[in-house]
């Protein structure tokens, strides 16, 4: 068990700076040097740690969602009209070729 | 972030789509068809409205499939047909109204950061899976509650994994909006979810 080295609160500058930049540091979007900042601030911090575990698991919530799943199937004559308009498309594009 | 749909199906298969491959058609609508009724239902809550909109979308999108210039950004492309029909389709929102969240609201509060440290100091989390089907069983009434703002954003990024280019190309926003939204979007998602974490995740051994 870590001991806490600081309460992680609304008022905690350094655990303000990290939360604000978590999205980012999830996504692989910050550089090597930010990158490096948040992990020392996180490897001092279980609350960030957590806090962060949380939100990413959010992330892949959202990622692994399924949703409504039962979209009705297109009727066919919707479907045929959808082929027509491609290969209309198609036609135009080899003409403009 | 590389451009998270370069090498997606959808993009394989518009490219064959483009060259006249018909084994490409099939799949290319239901994937569509599929994921612009999701985002349409989660959007603006109307059964209806989302299978008119996947459909309108779908034959826009083949009426205009020689204008597709660049298939590895046909998730984009589509997805911004979608919103411009979804947007006019739209009824009133059944959904949470539009407002913006400032960061400070988002922080943990002192008794739920009280709850997570437990949370981390139980070592516990062997329950990741059964945690994570509740969170995902709760997750539309979640995102429903999400401000459309944000809603879009996560709904775009998280759920149908569009790049943030893609994103703002298809929202017709900057890309660091994108982002700031993305992060508001998924600290509300996080701490709406908070509701349903803490039985069986530490809190109640305290």
């Amino acid at each position: 068990m870590t001991e806490h080295k600081h309460q992680h609160n609304q008022k905690d500058p350094a655990c303000l700076e990290v939360f604000a930049k978590l999205s980012e540091y999830l996504d692989g979007e910050l550089d090597r040097l930010e990158c490096d900042h948040i992990e020392e601030h996180i490897a001092d911090c279980p609350p960030c740690v957590e806090f962060l575990r949380g939100l990413k698991r959010c992330v892949e919530t959202s990622r692994e969602f399924e949703g409504q799943g039962n979209c009705p199937k297109m009727p066919p004559e919707m479907e045929e009209k959808l082929r027509e308009a491609w290969q209309n498309a198609l036609k135009r594009r080899e003409n403009a070729h | 972030m590389p451009n998270a749909s370069a090498s997606s199906p959808e993009v394989e298969w518009a490219r064959r789509l483009l060259e006249g491959d018909a084994t490409a058609f099939t799949p290319f609508v239901e994937s569509f068809q599929h994921r612009i009724f999701q985002y349409t239902w989660l959007m603006c809550g109307q059964r209806e409205d989302a299978e008119e909109v996947a459909q309108d979308t779908l034959l826009k999108v083949f009426e205009s499939f020689d204008q597709l210039q660049d298939p590895s950004r046909v998730k984009a492309w589509v997805f911004r047909i979608a919103k411009n029909y979804c947007l006019m389709k739209r009824r009133k929102s059944v959904f949470a109204p539009d407002r913006e969240y400032s960061l400070d609201e988002l922080l943990p509060g002192s008794e739920e950061s009280a709850r997570t440290i437990q949370v981390a100091d139980s070592g516990a989390l062997p329950e990741e899976q059964v945690l994570r089907a509740e969170l995902a069983s709760h997750l539309e009434e979640a995102l429903a509650e999400l401000p459309e703002l944000y809603r879009s954003v996560v709904l775009l990024r998280d759920v149908e994994g569009l790049s943030t280019s893609e994103a703002a190309e298809v929202l017709d926003i900057k890309e660091d909006a994108v982002k700031q939204r993305l992060h508001r979007g998924r600290l509300a998602l996080r701490k709406s979810l908070a509701r349903y974490t803490p039985a069986g995740t530490g809190e109640a051994s305290r």
